[in-house]
């Protein structure tokens, strides 16, 4: 096991080199940059200077020199800066941001878990019930509906007709702090949270009944009846132990559907996230940080797999690399 | 095949797919008898067929242009002339409704049969040689996988000057294909340890031959299916990066930037009818083949009993 995790580690180096690459490359195809997407549309800027800019800025070294400096940097922490917001410093532009990002994408992975793992449970217990039924049409649905138009049906109907929760933003008065604070938070973010966990817990409820129903056909849950268990350790003690497996994998794959998905639903929500940063910043050509932000959202994915890779292989002793 | 007499017996082909009078039908008819007997892949085949007569046959439907802009009716509400009201460009939204389905439908469709040639295309190669080649083609799926597809297609979209319908069902295409890939790669490799392989190899057949008279039809009901769901994940596609703002621009009408609309708190608020049937053409087509493709994936492998 220990050795399988070594492996597994090693294995991630390389990859985030690529990504580091693969992240420079598509900034480095752009036809233009933040100079020309702002200042060349602005005829009374004299082409002097603006070729003065572009050697200031080092954006006319020769791309290996212009990857070194990049990548030299970013491992000291510096992403550099914005080429749009004045210079500002992009950790500073992404720090809160991805803050805000992360408290979404848990608490959206917590009502997903929250939701779709008992009710896949109790789907599998007592399937073609009257639940199962809904539950199995609510996945259908849920995998079929663009979350954006959820989420634009969600705001219509709950906060503009109902007014139960705020359309959009992170918290309503600046001033609360304390517990009130962190209750107007979680406030804000059930809508968002839900439209971006739609999918997933579609997903993760169709995945828990099938795998429960497969184990409980298994011959050692059988054995367990037979053995005089009780329905609820025959579950818990057995079942659930083995159904979780697959799961927890598709779980760590989730971190990206989840990354991805943040981007749609935090436009619709005005969240002001990484998702809205990255599309303004890829509308603005701030290069910096569009690849500071690509960046995260690979590293981050990478982890979840490296991660999902480990825990599966504690659970389950039977995986071996290769 | 209606008068074939088998039809009225209620011999269940799942139960025993050995029986004699199954013999004499090709493997393809069985599958077509199973997805028959689905009942709800054929309700929506049907719905899928209406919604595609309503985009095929828009003009019959509304004489109004989609693309004409008229500032003097703009974010109005339903009226005799404007069944669904009009846009914030004044453009009639009943017809780009029906245009716009045309146009999610066929980024859908195209978009769908490129990801598909590229997945088979490098699934064959990298499934049938192994080796060096497979390697390299699956190193590639890699880093493709590294960055959600969306962020992937975004950057490329930013990249690329003016989007067209053509470009934008490139840049899809060529963000989407590792997953097929993988499949197709995965299929091929228990197919080619498969004696009949071994066999068409001994009497000579061209290594194109095989790929092409053996694992192809072989492998051909997991890639239907799976190019059946690729194209709803299309059309969502589609609407996602339209709606954002990334996809088919104006004035061509999509489903997507028909609801992008509503990212107006105005439009969002009083005019529901602009932004709603758009949304539930995007839904009732996605469900639509999502269950066609959970139909023929029973049809094709009658042993995924799956419940």
């Amino acid at each position: 096991m220990y050795k399988y995790i070594i492996r597994r580690i090693l294995v991630f180096i390389p990859m985030l080199f690529i990504l580091t690459i693969m992240v420079f490359g598509l900034a480095q195809l752009a036809p233009g940059d933040a100079l020309t997407g702002q200042s060349l549309a602005d005829p009374n800027v004299d082409p002097e200077v603006y070729e003065q800019q572009r050697e200031a800025l080092g954006l006319n070294d020769p791309i290996p020199v212009q990857y070194g400096r990049w990548i030299s940097s970013v491992a000291q922490g510096d992403l550099g800066n914005s080429l749009v917001f004045n210079g500002r410093s992009v950790a500073e532009l992404i720090e809160s941001r991805f803050a805000n990002t992360l408290y979404l994408g848990f608490f959206s992975l917590c009502i997903t878990i929250l939701v779709s793992i008992p009710i896949g449970i109790y789907s599998a217990k007592r399937p073609y019930s009257l639940l199962d039924y809904g539950a199995t049409g609510f996945g259908f649905l849920g995998l079929a509906i663009p979350n954006f138009f959820f989420g634009l049906i969600a705001i219509y109907i709950l906060s503009i007709k109902l007014g139960w929760f705020p359309a959009q933003g992170t918290m309503s008065a600046p001033g609360v702090t304390g517990f009130e604070a962190f209750i107007d938070r979680i406030h804000h973010m059930i809508l968002p949270g839900i439209t971006l966990g739609l999918a997933g817990t579609a997903t993760y409820m169709r995945y828990m009944r099938s795998e429960v129903l497969d184990v409980l056909g298994s011959d050692y849950i059988r054995t367990a009846r037979a053995k005089g268990m009780s329905d609820s350790s025959v579950l818990y003690k057995h079942t659930l132990r083995n159904a979780l497996i697959p799961i927890i994998t598709l779980m760590g794959f989730e971190i990206g559907v989840l990354l991805g998905g943040a981007v749609i639903t935090e436009q619709v929500f005005q969240y002001p996230g990484l998702g809205t940063l990255f599309l303004s910043s890829v509308t603005n050509r701030d290069y910096p940080v569009v690849m500071a932000i690509a960046m995260i959202l690979g590293i981050l994915i990478l982890i979840g797999n490296l991660l999902a890779d480990i825990f599966y292989s504690i659970i389950d002793p039977r995986i071996r690399y290769d | 095949m209606q008068s074939n007499p088998q039809e009225i017996q209620p011999e269940n082909p799942e139960t025993n797919p050995n029986a004699n009078k199954e013999k004499s039908n090709s493997p393809f008819q069985l599958a077509l008898r199973r997805f028959l007997k689905n009942k709800m892949a054929l309700i929506s085949v049907f719905i899928l067929l209406i919604i595609i007569i309503l985009c095929i046959l828009a003009p019959v439907f509304t004489d109004l242009d989609p693309e004409k802009t008229n500032l003097l009716l703009i974010e109005k509400g339903p009226s005799e002339e404007h069944i669904l009201g009009t846009n914030g460009m004044g453009q009639d939204n009943f017809s780009r409704l029906l245009y716009g389905g045309r146009i999610s439908l066929i980024v859908g469709l195209s978009a769908m049969f490129f990801t598909l040639v590229i997945g088979v295309v490098l699934g064959s190669i990298g499934g049938y040689y192994g080796g060096i080649i497979d390697n390299i083609i699956m190193r590639a799926t890699d880093i493709m996988l590294m960055l959600p597809f969306l962020v992937l297609a975004l950057t490329i979209m930013a990249i690329v000057d003016k989007v067209t319908i053509g470009l934008f069902v490139a840049i899809i295409a060529l963000t989407a294909w590792p997953n097929l890939t993988r499949i197709i790669r995965g299929m091929y490799l228990s197919l080619r340890e498969q004696e009949f392989v071994l066999g068409a190899r001994a009497i000579g057949a061209s290594d194109f031959r095989i790929i092409f008279k053996h694992f192809i039809p072989n492998a051909i009901g997991p890639i239907i299916v799976n190019a059946t769901l690729m194209m709803a994940t299309m059309i969502i596609a589609e609407s996602a990066l339209s709606f954002i703002g990334f996809g088919i621009p104006q004035p061509t009408p999509t489903w997507g930037n028909m609801i992008s609309e509503a990212q107006n708190i105005r439009i969002l608020r009083n005019h529901p009818e602009a932004w709603i049937p758009p949304g539930l053409g995007i839904l009732v087509t996605v469900l639509a083949i999502n269950f066609i493709g959970d139909g023929l994936r029973d049809a094709f492998d009658p042993k995924s009993n799956r419940r």
